[in-house]
């Protein structure tokens, strides 16, 4: 049975239960929902925890760094009264912290007086600004047919082996404010980048520290890291602490920041693992019932408001289980977020470069910052018919496997043609090429002239006056 | 007016308990904790009240008190409803902003309407008049053109003994006084009811009245009536969203109400800051001004997004008991029986099927029915229509709110991941999506558009369903293996698909297709297809058709020609049969 001690918070020394990463403590009283605790194992080794249901006699606590180590007697738990808050401030970009918050680079403690709720606060969508103002990222298949707005949340759907670092590293190195195509990128402020691990591997984190280090943004940077040997259930408050300093550098410094979540699969296995030992009834595959709502709590911290300059844009990694776009956790992600980039397999193994399936991806915000004005009239257009060709050409290729390519009728053999130039000259591009939306649409309208004016019925009359090149132009 | 009910024993997110009195009710809204956070009771047993709590429950303490308030949860009911956006429970965002900044606070108490307001109220009524639940006894002005109806509350009657005169009130202003027996009651604009009861009615209609939305496939190929029901189901980026919206837009009903239910907080502001500038076709009057509604984003509290529906439904009730066509948009009730499996599982109630609770179906089956198009108590006719999106885990319509929602509804319009990756827009499967509602607005068509548009429609479905058939074995043998007259019916079919059925709900002009648009152009679409059949039949190549410049016009049409200017189809027209004829002549 366990004591209770007062001073300095309340004490109870012993707990009744120790199963997984969960402890109940009974004698507690006036715990409070959603609390921190400080554990203390017979060692004295600190390790925290929050409150996640609370009865009169007992409290269920998660322990973040696991229980491996606790003893039924020999543990003590204290409640702090506070549910869980990190320090932030301005100073942390640069700095490196665990997946709870605290610094692992050999550094101090930042230094402030400020300290926030991981759990954040929902914006109030009458204070919303809706995004328009497009991030040129020079890769085509997202400026040209994914476009990326500040302020969105566009997560990559990916799977193991693919290339989702590389893009995400790619992005952030050479994202900038869009400009008007054939203008010059604005030379803008740079974003403020908040990366936070989850469950990933070292060589992962460290490909990012070496990417963000070489192109000289590591000052701009906050990683919070937790790696795949780090307490799974510190995973669950990585990307809140993460999106904790995100807030408050975007909404009161004013920031452009870009949010690098990775890997939401592992964040939701954690969940999974809590909530199946609490015995909760399950939903699809174990996982539990409140998953997209939790999720949506991660997520919807991104946007602009109307009180700050700032923008917070997310771009969350995952990996589908066995590439199944079904699997909960990219599907339950596809329905919180404005979109995805969805990587395929087939493209990835004929060596493009990045595998963006363009048909299973999409930008829900797209249509709000592109076209006059934004980066050229003919753009939405352009877009439609790309993806109208694209679309149309898999059918032929599925044909032609069928019956052979030679048997295919005139305008189906250009539509294969058109198929995999675009592959190879649109979506293809190295590691390194940063296009401006110019090259972008330029490179699109060359393969659409591919293809017989007759089949072009998404761009207008005056587009195909304006911009097409085709034999019969 | 709340009285200490019990204290706090048990908190698991937005589930709590408490020890206290054995006079509460089901269904009370209580108010709990130092912030006094509403919730309302969703348990008894013995001495113990469990609640469903509508905010944030981090912090609060077993020990904390509860408090009764003897009320079931209810909205309140007055002029200032439309153009407002709440929560789920009721509370004003643009207030709350105000008070708590750009994140929503805890424990804010705010009034759903604006108090201060003065409307200008003309009475209709007279002292000495009899009246009961539902009749009008004065009319204000809600917007410019809104007229809004102050009805007697519907359990009430008496002989009214006083009526305000012609004035400026506030809405909690005595406006009339009922003599109820020996009893005097003194009346406001501001009327309250509870969310979870039907409003009641004289008697329901029947449905014979299509709610036209400008949208060709929904309104030319599965209509919904007025006072209908209608699922929207499809996986994550099929178009739900957009579909809902344009509803919104630009369905012909006087009032909408859109709940935002556990989606995406941008979505609900670009509604705010569009609908403003948008003009309604009908009133020439901004959309805004015909719209309440209601946000509860994913990120907002659980137990108040199951709230929000049924707020929502009895605003629409209230406004279809004035006498007017209201069209309801739920985006989306999946998230809303997500809610209810999340109470349901921290209550630790045996779940039925994928961990919802038993009742799902009970509850989906109430919030449909009170759809309808009725006779109201003061001898109107008004509708609620439901438009409810659905969002299947993994696109699979065989989960249990797919297939639920699926017994009370009568059109289904079926969203396919496969046309929404192809870019077809709007991405409904012709094939999967039915509307039972066909039959009972043949005679609204025949009589407002005069041509018999149920013949064409399903000419055009019989088109489409047979391209279907064919375009299987073309898959497996290439197009040439069919003869010239079916593949005639795949190059209609494509016409019909890529013409007709696609519609761009971000293009100014196709936006919005009105009726006779819609039969104009199904009707120059079979006209091509009638008049090709016979050249091909006389042995001409289906290339020759196929190269026809008339074929692109076709597909052209729907942005080529605006809502005004439908003579331009004459000239359509005329292009088909010039072509056409010229043909004719060659193979004869
Ligand atoms: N009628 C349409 N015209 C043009 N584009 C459309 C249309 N319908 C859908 N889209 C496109 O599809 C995208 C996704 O649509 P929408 O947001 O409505 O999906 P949804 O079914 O509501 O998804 P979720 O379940 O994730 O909320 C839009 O952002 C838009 O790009
Ligand atoms: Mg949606």
């Amino acid at each position: 049975m366990s004591a209770v001690i007062s001073q300095g918070g309340q004490e109870v020394i012993g707990v009744s239960r120790i199963e997984g990463p969960i402890v109940i403590v009974e004698g507690a009283a006036n715990v409070s929902y959603d609390e921190v605790v400080e554990i203390r194992d017979s060692q004295n080794r600190l390790r925290r925890g929050r409150v996640l249901e609370v009865g009169e006699k007992n409290a269920v606590i998660q322990v973040f760094a696991g229980s491996t180590g606790l003893s039924i007697d020999g543990t003590r738990v204290r409640f702090l009264g506070d549910t869980l808050r990190i320090p932030v401030a301005e100073e942390m970009l640069g700095r490196v912290f665990d997946g709870v918050g605290n610094p692992i680079d050999g550094g101090p403690q930042p230094l402030t007086d400020k300290y926030a709720d991981v759990n954040g606060q929902p914006i109030n969508p009458t204070a919303r600004v809706y995004p328009r103002d497009y991030i040129q990222t020079g890769i085509s298949a997202i400026d040209g047919m994914n476009t990326l707005l500040r302020g969105q949340k566009l997560p990559i759907f990916s799977g193991a082996g693919m290339p989702h670092d590389q893009l995400a590293a790619q992005i952030v190195r050479q994202a900038t404010l869009g400009a008007i195509a054939g203008e010059p990128p604005s030379q803008a402020e740079q974003f403020a980048i908040v990366f936070a691990a989850m469950g990933v591997k070292h060589d992962v984190a460290d490909f990012f520290r070496r990417s963000f280090m070489e192109s000289g943004a590591l000052t701009r940077v906050a990683m919070f890291l937790n790696l795949a040997d780090d307490p799974p259930v510190e995973r669950l408050v990585t990307p809140r602490a993460a999106l904790t300093l995100a807030e408050y550098l975007a909404y009161e410094k004013g920031m452009h920041v870009l949010v690098i979540l990775t890997d939401m699969t592992n964040y939701c296995e954690a969940l999974r693992q809590i909530s199946n030992i609490r015995g909760e009834v399950p939903s699809r595959k174990g996982y539990p019932g409140y998953l997209y709502s939790d999720l949506a709590s991660l997520y919807e911290r991104t946007g602009r408001i109307r009180t700050s300059e700032g923008s917070i844009t997310q771009i969350p990694i995952l990996t589908m289980p066995n590439d199944d776009i079904t699997h909960p956790v990219p599907d339950l992600t596809g329905y919180i977020t404005e979109g995805q980039i969805t990587l395929g397999r087939d493209l990835d193994h004929a060596g493009i470069y990045p595998p963006i399936a363009v048909l299973p991806s999409l930008s829900r915000l797209m249509k709000d910052g592109i076209g006059s004005g934004r980066t050229r009239d003919d753009h939405p257009h352009w877009g439609g018919q790309l993806y109208a060709a694209y679309a149309h050409m898999q059918d032929v290729r599925a044909l032609a496997s069928v019956i052979g390519e030679e048997e295919l009728g005139e305008v189906d053999q250009k539509y294969l043609k058109f198929g995999r130039a675009f592959e190879r000259e649109f979506v293809n591009q190295s590691l390194t090429e940063n296009r401006t939306i110019e090259q972008t649409l330029n490179i699109g309208w060359k393969l659409i002239s591919m293809l017989p004016k007759e089949e072009l019925t998404r761009v207008s009359l005056d587009e195909i006056r304006q911009f097409y090149k085709g034999e019969d132009a | 007016m709340s009285e200490l009910i019990g204290s706090v024993i048990w908190i698991n997110g937005p589930v709590v308990r408490a020890r206290g009195s054995r006079h509460v009710s089901m269904l009370e809204l209580v108010e709990v904790g130092e912030e006094r956070l509403v919730g309302e009771v969703i348990g008894l047993n013995g001495d113990i009240i469990t609640a469903q709590v509508y905010e944030e429950t981090s912090g609060m303490r077993p020990g904390a008190p509860m408090f009764g308030t003897g009320l079931p949860l209810s909205v309140e009911l007055a002029p200032g409803l439309l153009k407002s956006i709440f929560d789920g429970v009721q509370r004003p965002l643009p207030l709350i902003e105000m008070e708590s900044g750009s994140f929503i606070g805890r424990g804010m108490r705010l009034d759903p309407l604006y108090r201060k307001d003065r409307w200008k109220f003309t009475p209709t009524a007279k002292v000495g008049d009899k009246v009961s639940g539902g009749a009008i006894i004065g009319i204000v002005m809600e917007t410019e053109t809104f007229e809004h109806r102050i009805m007697i509350p519907p359990d009430l009657s008496g002989t009214l003994s006083w009526v305000a005169p012609s004035d400026e009130y506030t809405i909690e202003e005595p406006i009339a006084r009922l003599k109820v027996g020996n009893e005097e009651k003194e009346l406001a604009m501001l009327q309250r009811w509870p969310v979870r009861r039907l409003r009641p009615y004289k008697s329901r209609l029947g449905v014979t009245t299509p709610l036209i939305t400008g949208q060709r496939v929904l309104d030319t190929f599965f209509p919904v009536a007025k006072g209908g029901a209608a699922g929207i189901p499809g996986p994550f980026g099929s178009g739900k969203t957009v579909t809902q919206h344009s509803i919104a837009k630009w369905a012909d009903a006087q009032v909408i109400v859109y709940i935002g239910c556990g989606e995406r907080g941008n979505e609900m502001t670009e509604v705010l800051q569009e609908f403003p500038h948008l003009v309604d076709p009908r009133s020439g009057r901004p959309l805004m001004e015909r719209t309440v509604l209601i946000a509860n984003t994913s990120n907002m509290p659980v137990a108040a997004r199951e709230a929000s529906i049924y707020t929502g439904i009895t605003i629409a009730e209230y406004y279809r008991d004035m006498g007017y066509h209201v069209a309801l948009m739920a985006d989306s009730t999946s998230r809303w029986a997500e809610a209810l499996r999340e109470v349901s599982g921290r209550l630790e109630e045996m779940p039925a099927e994928e961990g919802y609770p038993a009742y799902l179906a009970g509850r989906l089956a109430e919030f449909y029915e009170r759809a309808g198009y009725v006779e109201t108590f003061n001898g109107n006719a008004g509708s609620v229509t439901i438009v409810g999106a659905v969002s299947p885990p993994g696109g699979d319509f065989s989960e249990p709110v797919t297939q639920h929602t699926k017994r009370y509804i009568r059109c289904f319009w079926a969203l396919d991941k496969s046309l929404a990756s192809a870019r077809h827009f709007p991405s409904i499967n012709w094939l999967d999506s039915y509307s039972e509602y066909l039959e009972d607005v043949a005679g609204w068509w025949r009589e407002q558009v005069g041509m018999d548009w149920l013949k064409m429609r399903n000419h055009a479905m019989e088109i489409l369903s047979d391209e279907s058939r064919l375009s299987q074995i073309v898959k497996l043998v290439g197009p040439d293996a069919l003869p010239d007259e079916e593949r005639l019916v795949l190059e209609t079919a494509r016409l019909l698909r890529e013409g007709f059925l696609q519609q761009n709900a971000m293009d100014k002009v196709d936006a919005y297709s009105s009726v006779q648009k819609q039969i104009r152009m199904l009707g120059l679409i079979l006209h091509f297809h009638e008049r090709a059949l016979r050249i091909v039949k006389h042995g001409a190549p289906i290339s020759v058709i196929h190269n026809l410049p008339i074929v692109d016009t076709l597909i052209r049409m729907k942005t080529l020609v605006p809502n005004e200017e439908l003579e331009k189809m004459d000239d359509i027209q005329k292009q088909i049969d010039e072509q056409m004829s010229q043909l004719d002549s060659e193979y004869r």
